[in-house]
């Protein structure tokens, strides 16, 4: 067979990987000021664009879309090319990806701070943004199935079927989530409310999480282990199971966010049922990893690549069963809302993503510059440091977590909340809170010092840019079926195939998921109590998803007697039918705020914006002084009104007109009462907007309750 | 929202969850089944395939990094 010579494009490697380190320093830079922010409230600088609402969105999107992102396709351009036996298919396609994503990845980091934001957890950019990502996804997902196409190795390796399941799932996943309707530029409102727009938000943001953060690592997994120990995987059967068993599971478990809120009871039960079952091809996978290294141990000590492979292994291992474990919802009852699911989470970026990414890049950096790592201690210095970064940051966490839930729930032998004040029991925490931020600076400090081990070993090697290679071109004939050759070897000659019939999977959890939902009326009953927002209030419910409230108070009193004492009535899914987005929210840093309607007179709230200790010491919550000094620009009024109309909010027709007046109204007769109060403001304020959200925040159901009364 | 009066009109849409279900666990056990049937040879070569590119191109650089 007469081999075809080709190159192997590095430069675009190389230029992923360099965005890797700059943006996991950018991402984990914010989030240690987050930390910061959570012990020394100072921190927040009163600023608008410091504050922890903003910050901490930006440092989520900085750490999973810009550094986990690059990584992706840092070690799919490395790997698919080498696997493929192919160059990428189109090198002009190669460098839009590239810029396009580091510039979607700035728009981000202009637009968080500005509050510029649709208040969807993980899906916070606004439209414009979100329409650059569908097409630069797309521009992706043509350079690889081109390459992929045009590759000079018959079998697909099981590596890139996770590369192809990714490619479709979040391209399916962020279309469907960022459904929304602009009012301007800089504004959105997503076309799901409530109870829906949670399913879809929920569906989406565990999905970003199976196929952002997990699918596409584990097919580095699958290439990078295997090289790194020299040896091939494991079990490439358990590969098979594990792919499709894990991409059907997956999709159907996003209900598992929501356990004991006001979604439907079988949609809870059907999340914690897919999660359970999860954990069998996690686990399956993650052993596999694991046991690639079987009668070669001795090397992962003196391999630092491997070393931090190892430690990311398992804290997949450990993430992946404690997903399931807190899905339960005797589990969950305990664990959601508090710090248990930021430790969670940080086991997986901190440890699985973080830590294959590191491996990944003292691997291949020093390959690709045809020298050797620069110091070999300092990456062991890295090694330990962020080993036990990881540890000091979980551990007081998970403490933290238990804590604070076990203080809500507390009752005392009289039938009371023994700690009625919420404060008490963030007080209470406060040096676990610390200790994070001492957890979070090691682990930085250990990347620090791998960026600069690394641009050592760059400086010293030279880039391959294009790497020879040689290969036989495949021959047509092997797309042809031999008899009695095994079904699923055909499956992997064929992508297009793999891509759709990934798709069909993962679809069919997306659907059986959510058609219910948006079908029967029972599933959501109306409360005909339930208006719409006045034009003040949703001028104020906008303030307060720009300011990003939602990062630490929940809208969400759970059926629990604890919650009732504290919060008041437990929320109803007909509460949220107006609510584009949803706000409920997924942690409480401070209390609920679904009940917080008329429980303060309009002075309380004013004086607490202006500086929350003086109404509640010891309070980590930022100030707002510019709420109360910048004007409420109602310009945009009329249009936000047509397009509630538009998607079903029934505001009488020609509404839109008349809004800007009873908005002014509305304001007058805040400012006069808070005058009375000797409070003296201007009514056209945005702190007068944001009080009225405040005080109507479920307040409508308290008005069925006196009309049954009355009755 | 305007989609669901679509979706609304298919009628027996509640039995799609049901009939998803089911092609998931028939689908999950015929893939357990024919797993299980693949000859390890083909197996092994395509399990090596990440480590080929080495030695095709590179040969002797096989040493440990």
């Amino acid at each position: 067979m007469e081999l075809e010579k080709y190159y192997y494009d590095n430069k675009i490697v190389r230029n992923f990987a360099y965005a890797t380190m700059l943006w996991g320093l950018v991402g984990m830079l914010v989030g240690l000021l987050a930390a910061i922010q959570l012990v020394w409230p100072f921190m927040n600088l009163e600023l608008p664009y410091t504050t922890f609402g903003r910050i901490r969105p930006l440092h989520t999107n900085a750490v999973i879309f810009a550094f986990v992102g690059n990584g992706i396709f840092t070690g799919v351009y490395y790997s698919l090319q080498r696997l493929c036996k192919a160059r990428m298919f189109n090198d002009l396609l190669s460098t839009i990806n590239f810029w396009g994503w580091q510039l979607i990845i700035v728009a981000a980091a202009i637009t968080l701070p500005l509050g510029m934001t649709t208040g969807k957890e993980y899906a916070e950019l606004e439209w414009w943004i979100d329409i650059a990502i569908t097409l630069l996804w797309v521009v992706f997902g043509i350079n690889m199935m081109g390459t992929i196409i045009k590759r000079r190795e018959k079998h697909l390796y099981v590596a890139i079927w996770f590369y192809i399941a990714t490619f479709v799932t979040v391209a399916v996943l962020h279309i469907v989530n960022s459904f929304e309707i602009p009012v301007n530029f800089m504004k959105s409102y997503s076309v799901y409310a409530g109870v829906q727009d949670a399913l879809v938000q929920w569906w989406y943001g565990h999905n970003a999480v199976a196929f952002f953060l997990t699918t596409p690592y584990l097919g580095l997994m699958y290439y990078f282990v295997p090289k790194a120990a020299n040896r091939p995987v494991y079990s490439y059967r358990l590969s098979i199971i594990h792919f499709w068993a894990l991409i059907f599971l997956y999709i159907w478990a996003g209900p598992h966010h929501l356990l004991y809120t006001a979604l439907p009871d079988w949609a809870q039960s059907l999340g914690t049922v897919f999660s359970i079952m999860l954990l069998a091809p996690s686990w399956g996978g993650m052993i596999n990893g694991l046991l690639t290294l079987r009668g070669a141990w001795d090397k992962v000590r003196e391999s630092i690549v491997l070393k931090f492979m190892v430690v990311a292994v398992t804290a997949y291992g450990m993430a992946t069963f404690e997903g399931p474990m807190l899905s339960l919802k005797n589990v969950n009852a305990i664990s959601h809302f508090t710090d248990w699911t930021v430790a969670h989470v940080h086991i997986g970026a901190l440890g699985w993503n973080g830590f294959l990414t590191f491996g990944m890049l003292y691997w291949l950096l020093p390959k690709i510059f045809k020298t050797e790592l620069y110091s070999k201690k300092l990456a062991g210095f890295h090694f330990w440091i962020g080993t036990i970064g990881i540890l000091f940051y979980a551990i007081p966490l998970y403490w933290a977590g238990f804590t604070q839930s076990l203080m809500w729930k507390e009752f005392t032998a009289d039938g009371f909340l023994k700690y009625p004040n919420f404060l008490e029991t963030v007080t209470q925490i406060l040096p676990m809170y610390q200790l994070r931020v001492v957890g979070g600076a090691m682990y930085l400090i250990g990347v620090i010092a791998m960026v600069f081990n690394l641009i050592k070993t760059v400086k010293a090697g030279n880039l391959v840019a294009n790497e020879e290679a040689e290969a036989p071109a495949l021959l047509k004939q092997s797309h042809v079926h031999n008899p009695g050759e095994h079904w699923h070897r055909r499956i992997e000659r064929k992508p297009v195939m793999l891509l759709v019939l990934s798709l069909i999977v993962i679809l069919i959890g997306g659907v059986a998921e959510m058609v219910p939902t948006f079908l029967v009326k029972s599933n959501i009953p109306t409360i005909s109590s339930v208006k719409p927002y006045t034009p003040l209030e949703l001028e104020g419910r906008d303030i307060y998803v720009r300011e990003g409230c939602y990062n630490c108070h929940s809208q969400m009193v759970r059926p629990f007697r604890s919650e009732t004492e504290r919060y008041g009535e437990y929320s109803k899914a007909g509460e949220f039918v107006y609510d584009h987005p949803f706000q409920w929210g997924s942690k409480r840093t401070g209390p609920d705020l679904h009940r917080i309607g008329k429980k303060y007179p309009d002075s309380w709230h004013f004086n607490h914006m202006l500086d929350p200790t003086s109404m509640s010491p010891g309070s980590l919550m930022p100030s707002y002084p510019w709420l109360i000094d910048d004007v409420l620009n109602t310009s945009d009024i009329e249009k936000k009104i047509q397009v509630m109309q538009q998607l079903g909010v029934p505001y009488p027709d020609g509404y839109d007109k008349q809004a800007l007046a009873d908005l002014t109204a509305q304001s007058k007769s805040i400012a006069s009462g808070l005058a009375n109060d000797k409070i003296n403001i201007e009514s056209d304020r945005e702190i007068i907007a944001l009080i009225a959200y405040l005080q109507r925040l479920g307040t409508d159901i308290k008005a069925s309750h006196t009309q049954t009364a009355k009755q | 929202m305007k989609f669901i009066n679509y979706l609304e009109s298919i009628s027996g849409v509640s039995v799609f969850p049901m009939i998803s279900l089911l092609v998931f666990f028939i689908f999950f056990i015929l893939v357990g089944i024919k797993v299980y049937m693949m000859d390890s040879k083909s197996l092994n070569e395509i399990m090596n395939l990440p480590l080929q590119d080495d030695e095709i191109n590179n040969p002797g650089n096989l040493k440990e990094n």
